[in-house]
């Protein structure tokens, strides 16, 4: 399984992502430079957190012209899993590879803080091996992060169920104060119909070993590394 | 051409900057506010002399990249460079 973390100038989580494949997963791993014409054989694409060309304009508005990311949406048409982190999860809405956008906290603060996440898909490629309902403890580090979409695409999402992940306490309640930034219905993450393209705000790299106060997001690297290896089987 | 383009927060869509501002005026004294939008001012020089044809163009680059049409509305006003302030 090769995985390949997307550089933009100013991205600042590509080397926690490139460390949870390659030492903690012991996958093979490739940096793509903004400007790399091609995906270089990879099977899953991680657009990671970080400030893509200064967030200038809006979050992900630049980072989405980049040439790489011609690249990314060709490889999501064809069905490859496209999994964008934080900032990446911005540009992939800019990009319209995702329904929605990322607008400013409502508390307006930078939060950066560990959120509980309950799991409301198991049955895509990023989250095969958590469990329907599942809750898990992921901190986010982000200033806009809070998801808004219209309510007719709202409820498309909800109908199709595309909402992967919502923000809620440690009993797996979706309330209001377990929402650290404003969502609508306190979602996190979101994926595409196909179920290949993933956008998330919290960050699974930064809790993949114990040294760091958590594994839970291990736990979505593995479903990646494994559902694919499944693919591959089958 | 000067273009004068104003983007704004749709208004169903959360504005806590436009509150936070609102509530800085109250404290001022400001008390009869009934809102306040927080939005972006951008400057865009064109070289063309044509005013219709400077429209197209912000108008297709407002759409393109200078708003976000999820979240943004937008509006702008097309002058001649010399009028610029």
């Amino acid at each position: 399984m090769k995985f390949g973390v997307v550089v933009f100038p100013g991205t600042w989580s590509d080397r926690d992502c490139g460390w949870v494949v390659d030492q903690v997963l012991g996958q093979e791993l490739v940096y793509l430079w903004h400007k790399d014409a091609d995906l270089k054989g990879c099977d899953c694409v991680i657009l990671p957190g970080g400030f893509a060309y200064g967030d200038y304009l809006r979050t992900g508005a630049i980072a989405r012209f980049a040439p790489v990311m011609d690249r990314v949406g060709d490889f999501a048409d064809r069905g490859g899993l496209v999994w964008g982190i934080c900032n990446g999860f911005q540009v992939l809405c800019e990009a319209g590879l995702l329904p929605g956008a990322l607008i400013r906290n409502a508390s307006l603060e930078f939060r950066c803080e560990w959120t509980h996440l309950s799991v409301e898909r198991t049955d895509i490629a990023f989250t095969s091996r958590c469990d329907e309902g599942e809750i898990l403890r992921i901190p986010i580090s982000h200033g806009e992060g809070s998801y808004f979409a219209d309510p007719a695409t709202l409820s498309r999402l909800e109908q199709r169920g595309q909402v992967v992940f919502r923000y809620c306490d440690e009993q797996g309640r979706t309330v209001p104060s377990a929402n650290p930034n404003g969502s609508l219905h306190n979602i996190a993450g979101i994926v595409n119909a196909r179920g290949n393209v993933l956008g998330m705000m919290p960050h699974p790299e930064r809790c993949a070993e114990a040294e760091l106060g958590g594994v839970d997001g291990l736990k979505l690297f593995r479903s990646v590394a494994e559902g694919a290896l499944k693919v591959l089987v089958s | 051409m000067i273009a004068r383009v104003i983007v704004t927060p749709k208004p169903v869509v959360n504005d806590p900057q436009g509150l936070t501002v609102k509530q800085g005026l109250a404290t001022l004294g400001f008390q009869d506010i009934n809102d306040v939008r927080v939005g972006k001012y951008i400057e865009v020089n064109l070289a063309t002399n044509s005013e219709r044809e400077a429209r197209e163009q912000v108008e297709a680059m407002c759409r393109q990249l200078l708003a976000n049409h999820v979240i943004e509305d937008f509006r702008f006003d097309i002058e001649q460079e010399h009028k610029r302030r």
